[in-house]
């Protein structure tokens, strides 16, 4: 299997990781039994991210999409963050490999997943936030657990 | 900086002496194996010799071994060819849950055809279940193949025990031996084994090439049809270079078997010892005495395996995993969770397996190397945050 030179670099020094102490919204999504978990921390200030931070459990382009999409909305507001769609992260990466795609997915939901966290936290009811950010029952598509 | 190679259950890198044996079959003894004149003539010789050597390492008869293009195809050939040829016996074949995939698909690509198949369970060890084996077999049984040794957890089955059940039963017995030929010592007289796969990359000979023994009295039908080479058995002219590269590799490997067999396991238990000493919250895999001599398979808990070989790569280590990601599947390995293992804790599985070329020195670069990677890692990990504010474990 080969990765792009992108995707080395993001999994060999992965940008923002770490948490965020009083964070302002915090999703995880992934499953250990699938082999992928990521937990997203945002800081939100005046509707902009201006902080985020990941925690991931998972394969190189687990760990490069995390990498990449922490950079990809930072600096952003909720709503251009909302809009982040896994084919971005997958080009900003120069691609993935077919069988590592859902990993993509994977970073698009565990952002949708904190923005969800962040509505919560300002008042907004649970599923009101996760329509709201496009949130899935189910975050991994391949298992049921 | 070289590489450090620690996949010698992968392939291995072709022993230089072994090419320089194959080397005059590559060149000017270019002749067919099966033609008359003197060219023709040496390469038989050539591949006769081969034979014998190979015949002699696991105390056969030289008619009794078939060369073919690897371990694969002596398993399928094994397999099938014992199926179709003894199908009016019966239409019964067992094996294990653990069986490298050239079994495992071939017994399923049997099933289709009318076949049945039992697939017996292992230990959390890896051994085979002895009485579940023994009271599978029925009047229909035609077939047990149980592998020598697992590839990816180095235990070694009971296959003197099987051997015998198999014998009181009167059930051909085949073993996939890909693992162990060069590194176990094998007879298949005193084992009763009745056919036996083996494959010469993975003790120092070259790459396409391995062999299938199959016991004078054994029926069995040819799955490639052609020529009369191999005594009607696998038609297509001989891979002379390969066999004869086969023959010095496992003459050499045998030469040498108390040695590497001693140094082998010095390297494997130091870094085991390493391992345990330095990396919290492991898990050694497969059975602790009862294993291949180079062997070493360790799961590191809260963190990928995939991950981790990349890391390695990134310090010129070659490993191996049985992590999803690397299975090709969704699925961590077939043999991992077959011993009962978790999901998530197969998904952090290292496959070492040491060779003739490793050092200690190796195994020293190789354990800091981990102990940095698995550090950071785990500080990248989402459940080992958990595990350490006592909300998760495995």
């Amino acid at each position: 299997m080969m990765y792009t030179k992108k995707v080395i670099d993001h999994y060999t020094n992965p940008r923002n990781v770490g948490e965020i102490k009083e964070a302002s919204g915090i999703g995880q999504v992934g499953n250990p039994v699938c082999g992928d978990i990521m937990k997203m921390y945002l800081k939100i200030e005046d509707n902009v991210i201006v902080d985020v931070k990941f925690k991931t459990f998972g394969c190189g382009a687990a760990i490069a999409t995390s990498s990449v999409s922490t950079e990809l909305i930072k600096g952003k507001t909720v709503e251009d963050a909302l809009r982040l769609t896994n084919k971005e992260v997958v080009d900003s990466l120069d691609g993935l490999p077919p069988i590592k795609l859902h990993c993509s997915v994977l970073a698009e939901e565990a952002i949708r997943s904190a923005i969800s966290d962040y509505y919560q936290k300002n008042g907004m009811s649970k599923k009101d936030a996760d329509k709201k950010c496009g949130v899935k029952d189910k975050s991994c598509e391949h298992c049921s657990n | 900086m070289s590489i450090r190679y620690f996949d010698h259950a992968a392939t291995t890198k072709l022993d230089s002496e072994v090419l320089e044996k194959m080397m005059p079959y590559l060149t000017e003894e270019y002749g067919n194996a099966s033609s008359i004149y003197k060219i023709g003539s040496s390469a038989r010789c050539a591949v006769e010799d081969a034979r014998e050597k190979i015949a002699t390492a696991i105390n056969a008869k030289v008619d009794e071994i078939y060369f073919t293009a690897g371990g694969s195809e002596s398993d399928n050939t094994a397999l099938r060819g014992v199926a179709y040829a003894n199908r009016e016996k019966g239409n019964h074949i067992i094996t294990s849950k653990i069986e490298h995939p050239a079994i495992l698909n071939t017994c399923r690509a049997l099933e289709k055809e009318g076949f049945e198949v039992t697939y017996i369970n292992v230990d959390s060890d890896g051994i085979v279940d002895l009485d579940e084996l023994r009271s599978a077999i029925k009047d229909t049984t035609i077939l047990i193949s149980i592998m020598f040794a697992n590839n990816e957890i180095g235990t070694i089955e009971p296959i003197c025990e099987i051997g015998k059940i198999a014998r009181e039963h009167n059930v051909y017995f085949h073993t996939d031996a890909v693992q162990a030929v060069g590194n176990l010592k094998i007879d298949v007289e005193e084992l009763n084994i009745d056919l036996l796969s083996m494959s010469s990359h993975k003790f120092y000979g070259p790459k396409g090439v391995g062999a299938l023994y199959v016991r004078r009295s054994v029926k069995f039908n040819s799955l490639i049809y052609g020529g009369h080479q191999e005594r009607n058995k696998r038609a297509g002219t001989e891979n002379v270079a390969g066999i004869v590269g086969m023959g010095a590799a496992i003459e050499k490997a045998y030469k040498n078997f108390d040695k590497t067999y001693t140094y082998l396991l010095k390297l494997r238990e130091h870094y085991i010892n390493e391992v345990e000493k330095k990396i919290p919250y492991i898990k050694i895999n497969g059975h602790r005495k009862m294993r291949l001599p180079g062997n070493a398979n360790i799961s590191f808990k809260y963190i990928e395996g995939e991950a981790l070989l990349l890391n390695l790569d990134l310090k010129d280590i070659c490993a191996s995993s049985g992590s999803a990601c690397t299975s090709g599947s969704l699925d961590p390995s077939h043999v991992l969770l077959a011993l009962g293992m978790s999901h998530e804790v197969a998904h952090g599985s290292l496959r070492i397996t040491f060779g003739v070329d490793n050092t200690m020195e190796d195994v020293d670069y190789l354990v800091d190397s981990l102990c940095e990677i698995v550090n950071r890692l785990r500080n990248m990990s989402p459940i080992y945050e958990e595990f350490l504010n006592g909300k998760y474990s495995m």
